[in-house]
């Protein structure tokens, strides 16, 4: 009988962190903010032992530049937070993505505006796949929906950091992160510690000094930046990743993404059940965002209903992306609410019956 | 007779016009710089963290590897590039609007955490880049865009010492203010410089160096009376010296 792999028991949080060590992340630059206190806890012990470096900033703010200054080195380095302190961060992110800086981010979004509260929210969607900062700039953003999916993309999210020089956020929820269940952890193969040997900084030693900026003052620079960083999100198009359930003879397509794609998942479990031909979409890359196959279900004349725990973001990619064969409709859940699978039966009902 | 050359462009010092205006002292507080990369032989080490301002450009100046950091959070992108390359020799270098203001919570903590890295602070007492308006040291009475009557003790408070609230911290290892107003100064500030950067290259800690510098165009003044306004204004608020020396000691901690 072959061995079974080892399973273990964790927090989406500390599914993180493992992927993070996995994936030979070497600086952490964390400060406390619930719910993702256990990412710089655990790094804060672990980190030393893989012999890298944890750093506890005076301020979301510096946490973020330093990871800017890890990043500029080509090393592979990461910062976590939740919503209020995600908005500090993001003048670094956007000097990241305006200079080519790979970077890890993660988000355990909780309910805002403002302070908000402790608990799970998607509010962060516009910030997160818009950008987020100043300028005309975007990240590539994940967002898992289990503890094994945060502890994969995770590791997914440095190689795609070092792959298109941009900053990657991973996008959860207290849900995600507060929650604890059974993962397999893994051992990525062939990373590249040196992905940055062209154009890292490493002291200019028998080679052209080097500069990671986002000035261009000069006449037609900064345009050509821009363009340069489009090309790059263009390029970007082609890595796309969703799910799919249950869409092939589904009337309805439920859209959601993250913890609300999970618990949607139980809600069309339940209602196929009763009988109702409804499936579940759910992006996992929300920037790029699943659009050519969400129009390739609409083109089969599904219909959509969006749903998320905000008051509508989403909804407007996917209106987007099937805008010339079909529209979707949008169910909130409201922020500060603890969603269960018939938060979410309950307006699929609704749209069956009303349709 | 024979000729001997007695002065020279250092090394790291890249052959270029700057874009800085006459009497400024940001040349020379570049020159020092690129001469002690030299003279201490980390030139190939360094990784430079340019701030915002008028220095911004530093990293057209110097030869050395450089990233640039958002106004304010130099010592915290340097803190980054140390914890990710710690056999580098990582030196940040701001102005006072850029250190004293908005980065006074990034060069605080930095200091206080003891970060193997130098700070060279160039205090000219307003902010050059955006037109001269008020900085947290512009000093009691003096005018600007911002304080056209002058600033006012009671409406904007007073003028910030940085080397001595640095030379307080715990972490801190190496704190003094030098002045480039005369060659004595600058021969001074070059020592202090020196110490600084030794901090590092010895893993003792923080080295800080304050600048008392000119800024002629901003200030109204041509370059000989910003040299005097200097010694006349700026020292006796902004006393020279070593406010914090704790090298021998082996570092802060």
């Amino acid at each position: 009988m072959s061995k079974q792999p080892e399973r273990i028991f964790v927090k989406g949080n500390e599914a993180v962190v493992r992927g993070a060590l996995a994936a030979r992340c070497k600086c952490f630059f964390g400060y406390p903010i619930t719910p993702q206190n256990e990412i710089p806890e655990l790094m804060s012990s672990e980190m030393p032992k893989s012999g890298g470096e944890f750093v506890q900033a005076e301020s979301e703010v510096a946490a973020a530049n330093m990871l800017l200054g890890a990043g500029a080195c080509g090393i592979r380095a990461m910062t976590s937070s939740s919503s209020p302190g995600i908005s500090l961060k993001q003048e670094a992110i956007s000097y990241m993505a305006g200079s080519n800086t790979p970077a890890v981010i993660v988000n355990m979004n909780r309910g805002g505006p403002g302070l908000g509260d402790i608990g799970p929210a998607q509010g962060d969607y516009y910030q997160s796949t818009r950008g987020g900062g100043h300028g005309d700039y975007r990240l590539l953003v994940l967002a898992p929906a289990t503890g094994q999916e945060a502890y994969d993309l995770t590791i997914k999210s440095f190689d795609l950091a070092y792959k298109y020089r941009n900053p990657v956020m991973i996008l959860g929820d207290a849900i995600l992160g507060q929650m604890k269940e059974a993962i397999t952890p893994w051992q990525p193969e062939g990373i590249d510690d040196e992905a940055g040997r062209d154009w890292a900084l490493s002291g200019a030693k028998d080679r052209e000094k080097r500069l990671i900026k986002s000035l261009y003052l000069e006449e037609g620079a900064l345009a050509g930046q821009n363009k340069n960083l489009q090309k790059k999100y263009e390029d970007m198009q082609s890595y796309v990743e969703y799910e799919e359930f249950e869409t092939e003879d589904a009337e309805l397509v439920v859209c959601a993404y993250g913890s609300i794609g999970r618990i949607a998942k139980s809600a069309v479990r339940n209602l196929r059940k009763q009988g109702h031909k409804v499936g579940l979409f759910r992006p996992i890359t929300l920037y790029p965002f699943p659009s050519d196959a969400l129009l390739a279900l609409a083109k089969q004349g599904k219909k959509f209903l969006t749903i998320e725990h905000n008051l509508g973001q989403m909804v407007d990619d996917v209106r987007l992306a099937i805008r010339t064969v079909a529209d979707s409709d949008f169910a909130p859940i409201y922020p500060g609410n603890l969603p269960i699978p018939e938060d979410i039966e309950g307006p699929v009902l609704e749209w069956l019956e009303g349709k | 007779m024979s000729e001997q050359l007695v002065f020279d462009r250092p090394q790291s010092v890249i052959d270029r016009p700057t874009h800085y205006c006459p009497g400024c002292h940001h040349g020379v507080a570049h020159r020092l710089v690129g001469e002690l990369l030299d003279e201490l032989g980390v030139a190939e080490d360094a990784i430079l963290v340019a701030s915002i301002g008028c220095s911004v450009f530093l990293y057209n100046y110097l030869n050395v590897d450089a990233v640039e950091a958002p106004h304010g959070r130099a010592p915290a992108v340097a803190t980054g590039v140390k914890a990710a390359r710690k056999d580098k020799f990582v030196f940040t270098y701001q102005g006072d609007g850029d250190l004293a203001s908005i980065g006074m919570a990034e060069v605080l903590h930095a200091a206080n955490r003891g970060e193997n890295i130098a700070v060279v602070f160039v205090n000219n007492t307003v902010y050059g880049m955006t037109g001269g308006q008020m900085a947290p040291t512009t000093l009691i009475g003096q005018r600007t865009t911002t304080c056209p009557s002058g600033r006012c003790l009671e409406h904007e408070g007073a003028p910030i010492r940085m080397t001595e609230i640095i030379a307080g911290l715990g972490g801190a290892t190496f704190a003094a203010r030098a002045s480039l107003n005369n060659v004595k100064n600058i021969r001074q500030a070059k020592k202090y410089l020196r110490k600084a950067f030794q901090c590092q290259i010895e893993k003792k800690g923080f080295g800080f160096v304050e600048l008392l510098s000119a800024c002629p165009t901003n200030w109204k003044l041509n370059p000989v009376d910003a040299n005097e306004r200097i010694k006349t204004e700026m020292i006796p608020y902004f006393p020279l010296g070593v406010f914090k020396d704790a090298l021998d000691e082996g570092g802060a901690c």
